[in-house]
């Protein structure tokens, strides 16, 4: 009997780092596609790691030192930092109203915010692009190619998702708490920020975190609704497929880059990351 | 009381405000066009009225879109089947020991946090032809042939891959949390009764996770019926209409041929159709849900 439990122990951790080999191997050659001039890309792929002194630092500081990739990188900092801190502040005010007023309607609302996040991009485009380019104007200013464009667009799916995750959270405040502060007075703002915000920081923390990586991870909008001055570094990543003779060592540079922010925040949200996915349907 | 409810209103209209303004008032605008005739490039650029509706009898004889619309249902059901067999069985070996197991399971999450667009660039890194170590393993070792640019077939199972590889941990998770969370009587009671391993999985845990399971589909499929990014870096659609499905076909219908009225028309189908799925798995998640109360 304990023979055969130290082997299924083995098995499994056999086929685990299988597993292991078979999710980071693709991402491993990219990094070594990173360091690579296209010379030695040309021909049978060598497997070996690169050596430090023979990486091929062009890949890198040619896109985001000459070329217009910083300013991407720039601008989808400035969209997702903004859209996580917009997404925070607003599902934080809906969700506490959500939860504490007895509102007619909240129910559909609820669910209507949910919808939104169901609904194909895909079968938005053409609508968003005709009112953001033409329909929504003020004065000559119009929210196509705009960084405030996609800032308030990211919402459609970022806002519905921030206030389910949210809603449980302060649905876990007691409410003889607020009450009390009502009782002596205390303003709404008060409330906030000396019960609320300290006791729902760290669901906040991962609400604000996961709204980045959204914001940050996406395309297909930001392709559409963006053409020279608002393009982010996803729409940058697609530009390499379309230009002839792809060069393979900066796109992986590139990929690379993007996805920085995705591995430092894999650490804060690993144990968040099932409830932030299935809509806090599903405890992590 | 009213002022109350009023500060409540009040902090709930950025939030109403935004979604009408991105969410609710682009659905009628492709709605009001989906009726109309329009297209910026013809001899006639304005918006004409044929007749009722007469886009979206159009679609019904439109080989090319219902097609896409199938291939779609056809990938979601494949990659659904995939994942949730696989995602299953690894969520059951994570609930024993094993050498290494928290390092496995973080390596597991990293695919979770990865843009699709940058999965497509991943993955045609790694399989194009002429760079990609994947074609000359297959070859050198199995005198298998890989080009999917020009094998349709390829092109479909290879974008089935590239979902698998990144969407199956989520299944995995999810699983894991809900299995982690069920009651353990059930369980010894059935050791009592002399129930081995494969009846206490059919007979206890699966009728157990069934709500859980239908999140985990609800959410996989809302997500896999929307696929465009992942594949639009990786084969483009092609080859032919191989891997064209309904996100990338309202893309090159609307802004490559500029058919902005028979593209919303789609688009309203689209979102029809993927409501209608939704909704159906969602009225089952909320009677099994009220049946537990």
């Amino acid at each position: 009997m304990k023979t055969k439990k130290a082997f299924a122990k083995l098995g499994t951790t056999f086929l685990w780092s299988l597993l292991t080999i078979i999710t980071l191997f693709p991402i491993y050659w990219m990094i070594l596609v990173s360091t690579r001039t296209p010379v030695e890309l040309f021909g049978k792929p060598d497997l070996s790691p690169t050596f430090f002194e023979k990486v091929h630092w062009k890949n890198f500081t040619k896109p985001f030192l000459d070329g217009i990739y910083s300013d991407y990188l720039f601008n989808s900092i400035i969209v997702a930092t903004s859209n996580a801190a917009l997404v925070t502040i607003l599902a934080l005010m809906a969700t506490y109203a959500l939860s504490r007023f007895k509102l007619p309607g909240s129910e559909s609302i609820f669910f209507w915010t949910m919808t939104n996040r169901m609904a194909p991009p895909a079968a938005f485009l053409l609508p968003l692009f005709l009112l953001f380019s033409t329909v929504f104007k003020f004065g000559d200013f119009t929210l196509f190619d705009t960084k405030i464009g996609l800032i308030l667009l990211y919402c459609v799916f970022n806002l519905p998702f921030a206030i389910w995750l949210l809603k449980g959270i302060i649905d876990g405040i007691p409410r003889e708490l607020d009450e009390a502060m009502i009782v002596d007075g205390a303003s709404l703002f008060t409330i906030f920020r000396k019960l609320i915000i300290p006791l729902a920081a760290p669901g906040i923390a991962v609400t604000s975190l996961l709204s980045f990586l959204f914001a940050w991870n996406e395309y297909l909008l930001a392709s559409t609704l963006t053409s020279v001055y608002a393009r982010t570094i996803p729409t940058g990543l697609s530009e390499f497929v379309t230009t002839t003779g792809t060069n393979w060592g900066t796109m992986a540079a590139v990929a690379l880059v993007s996805m920085i922010p995705a591995l430092l925040f894999l650490f804060a949200v690993q144990k968040h990351i099932v409830a932030g996915l299935t809509f806090g349907a599903v405890k992590g | 009381m009213l002022s109350k409810n009023k500060t409540g209103w009040l902090l709930l209209s950025p939030t109403i405000l935004i979604l009408i303004l991105v969410g609710l008032v682009p659905f009628f605008y492709v709605l009001y066009v989906g009726f109309f005739k329009w297209n910026p490039l013809a001899v006639d650029p304005s918006m004409q009225f044929e007749g009722f509706a007469l886009n979206y009898r159009r679609l019904i004889f439109d080989e090319v879109f219902l097609e896409s619309i199938w291939r779609s249902i056809k990938f979601s059901v494949v990659t659904l089947t995939l994942e949730l067999t696989l995602g299953f069985l690894l969520a059951l070996s994570l609930l024993s020991s094993f050498p290494l197991k928290s390092f496995f399971r973080s390596v597991h999450t990293l695919p979770l946090v990865i843009a699709p667009i940058v999965v497509g660039s991943i993955f045609k890194l790694f399989t194009v032809q002429g760079l990609g170590p994947l074609p000359h393993l297959l070859k050198d070792y199995f005198g298998y042939t890989l080009n999917y640019g020009l094998n349709a077939d390829q092109a479909f199972w290879m974008i089935v891959i590239m979902d698998v590889w990144h969407w199956t941990p989520f299944v995995t998770l999810t699983l894991l949390a809900g299995l982690s969370a069920l009651p353990q009587d059930p369980y010894e009671s059935a050791k009592i009764d002399g129930a081995n391993n494969f009846q206490i999985f059919v007979h206890i845990t699966i009728p157990m996770m069934v709500p859980v399971l239908i999140v985990v589909i609800f959410i996989r499929l809302m997500d896999s019926l929307k696929i465009v990014d992942e594949v639009w870096m990786l084969t483009g659609g092609g080859p032919g209409y191989a891997t064209r499905f309904t996100g990338i076909h309202i893309w090159k219908e609307v802004f490559e041929k500029r058919y902005y009225g028979l593209g919303s028309a789609m688009s309203i189908l689209y979102l029809y159709i993927t409501i209608v799925i939704c909704w159906v798995l969602y009225s089952v998640m909320v009677s099994r849900g009220k049946n537990e109360d």
